[in-house]
């Protein structure tokens, strides 16, 4: 008897425990990776994932040469590029912040209410945002107030991306704090007291302690956020952009989901698909590699 | 060290105000709502500026609401998948946890591989949507239950609280003569009550805001869960046959405090029992970030 036999014998009661686990698994996550292969296919429903054509890269050079590929690329980019500047610091900075308020009371007042928004449906989330910045909205009766012009921010390209980034700030920054407000509390406090004696002001004290003190947890969600670079929440976007602005706001993932799940076309919105999970892939891959070489922090 | 106080003092006062002001920033956009959910309609479309209180008295939007076929249909729904959904989410996500927290299994290390790849690496969308479709689960409930039956990040988390407990709590369990299952059942989740209750909370929070699955994969309105209907109502302003009133005007300013009124009546249960259950989320947040 093998090693593996005998292994699988004697535990045999945790392999059994373990099996409807892995059935999930293969039936949700490997079955669609083996899916996936479609990107290389003509698919044709009738003719299943096996029996369809194979066309190489046909879909891949499509999406390459089309109009859509530069602007979705783009789009994706951007959006997240802005989203990460001013969406990753806003936590850092709102945790320094917090720690240094004096009244616990407050304190606690002040993270539990900015928690909140965190637990708000994105379809709220996207209804609240289509109703402030409509042209007779909130926003635009505040800027009529002060003698401006009104604008429907929603059918403007241009705004697009900082409705995006700021919903985003303001449903997540508290919430963010969390985490790097639990490694503030890991810091030994003997160095502020060293710190004080040696008459160092508050923002010394910050510079020079606390940020050095949570900076391997802000490479970790550095890695992490570089990571999802190209997965930008889609799902919001989706809920709140119109024809009228796909210039700025039609990102990969929503392409993808238009032309698979509305226009049927499988095996190219397949390939678009796949080609972002490898860019995915790579990016979070090379973050990882970096932040070993710089830091010693890494996921793996 | 006069100086210092000073200066200090003036940070203090500067940083209290950031966080009013924020708050102030965070709490408006929901009092707005609120405010407009209790609003009477027709003076709600002639209001301009910024409400500090509702414009008239009215539970119009709240009594359409909670008349409605659809919505009392969609709420059932949402239970439904909550319910049947936590069962299974629990279920296997404890299996998998006991599994992975054991010592001295040949195939534990590839098994867990196996898993966190599918965090790095997916099939995508649409062969998701093709797979669900040729497994028959489209337009059936299922379909919002089954492709999210364990999260692998609740899984770590979960098998991390596992491997902190005692090693001697399974080997007396052992000796007393215990299976697996009796220790998983009767010894482990007995001590695992937090990291349940964080589990139960991630689960279902994400149950009852998921609207994505049940567009792709649902067509009859009868299955629509909650947030479908809710985006239906606040994007496709898909409210006609929710209101059942003669006049135009009347159903107009129905229409108008409907809206929010569904903002509300969907966001304040969560928003109530937050505070209680805050130190569960944060809880979660950080045993996960331990191992992310």
């Amino acid at each position: 008897m093998t090693r593996l036999t005998k292994d699988l014998i004697r535990n045999k009661w945790l392999y059994i425990m373990m099996l409807p686990v892995l059935a999930y698994y293969v039936m949700f996550h490997y079955v669609p990776m083996y899916g996936a292969i479609i990107a290389f296919k003509q698919f044709v429903p009738a003719k299943g994932i096996l029996g369809s054509e194979w066309v190489g890269f046909k879909h891949f050079r499509e999406f390459f040469d089309s109009i859509y590929f530069f602007r979705v690329i783009k789009n994706t980019i951007l959006l997240s590029f802005f989203n990460l500047l001013f969406g990753f610091p806003a936590p850092i900075m709102l945790a320094l912040l917090l720690n240094e308020l004096k009244s616990s009371w407050f304190r606690r007042v002040t993270q539990t209410i900015t928690y909140m928004p965190h637990f708000i449906t994105l379809v709220v989330v996207a209804g609240i945002i289509r109703y402030f910045t409509l042209s007779d909205g909130l926003i635009n009766d505040v800027i009529a107030f002060f003698g401006g012009e009104r604008v429907a921010f929603l059918q403007q390209p241009e705004s697009f991306r900082a409705i995006y980034v700021i919903s985003e700030i303001w449903q997540q920054v508290g919430w963010g704090t969390i985490i790097y407000l639990a490694a503030i509390s890991g810091i030994d406090q003997q160095q502020y007291e060293a710190a004080k004696m040696d008459g160092a002001t508050k923002f010394r004290q910050i510079w020079h302690i606390t940020l050095p003190g949570i900076m391997p947890t802000v490479m970790i969600m550095l890695i992490l956020s570089l990571g999802n670079l190209m997965n930008v929440g889609f799902e919001k976007i989706i809920l709140l952009y119109s024809a009228g602005i796909y210039e700025t706001a039609d990102v990969i993932s929503t392409f993808v989901y238009r032309k698979g799940i509305l226009e049927f076309d499988y095996g190219y919105s397949t390939a678009v698909g796949l080609f972002n999970s490898v860019i995915n892939f790579t990016i979070l891959l090379l973050a990882n590699y970096f932040s070993k070489r710089v830091s010693q922090n890494s996921l793996w | 060290m006069n100086k210092i106080s000073i200066g200090e003092r003036a940070f203090d006062v500067v940083n209290v105000t950031i966080m009013l002001i924020l708050m102030v920033a965070t709490l408006y956009p929901m009092l707005y709502i609120l405010f407009s959910s209790l609003s009477d309609g027709n003076r709600l479309i002639a209001f301009d500026g910024v409400l500090l209180w509702p414009q008239g008295f009215s539970l119009d939007g709240y009594k359409a609401v909670f008349s409605n076929e659809t919505f009392l249909q969609a709420f059932k729904n949402t239970f439904f998948v909550l319910i049947v959904g936590l069962i299974i989410n629990l279920s296997l996500t404890s299996f998998g946890a006991y599994f992975l927290s054991r010592d001295g299994l040949l195939l534990r290390k590839p098994i867990m591989f196996f898993i966190v790849f599918t965090m790095f690496f997916q099939g995508g969308l649409v062969p998701l949507y093709l797979i669900v479709k040729a497994y028959g689960l489209l337009n059936t409930l299922w379909a919002l239950i089954l492709p999210s039956a364990v999260s692998t990040f609740n899984l770590i988390i979960m098998r991390t609280y596992f491997q902190a407990l005692p090693k001697e709590l399974e080997e007396s369990a052992f000796l007393d003569g215990a299976g697996h299952f009796t220790i998983l059942f009767r010894v482990f989740i007995p001590l695992s009550m937090p990291v349940i209750a964080v589990m139960i909370l991630y689960y279902g929070v994400g149950h009852w805001n998921s609207w994505f699955s049940a567009m792709i994969y649902l067509r009859d309105q009868e299955l629509f869960p909650v947030q479908l209907v809710v985006r239906n109502i606040l994007l496709d302003n898909d409210n006609a046959n929710m209101i059942g009133t003669s006049t135009l005007q009347h159903s107009q300013s129905v229409a108008e405090t409907l809206k929010y009124a569904a903002i509300i009546v969907t966001t304040a249960p969560i928003l109530l029992l937050y505070p209680f259950l805050q130190k569960y989320f944060v809880k979660g947040v950080l045993v996960g970030a331990l191992k992310g």
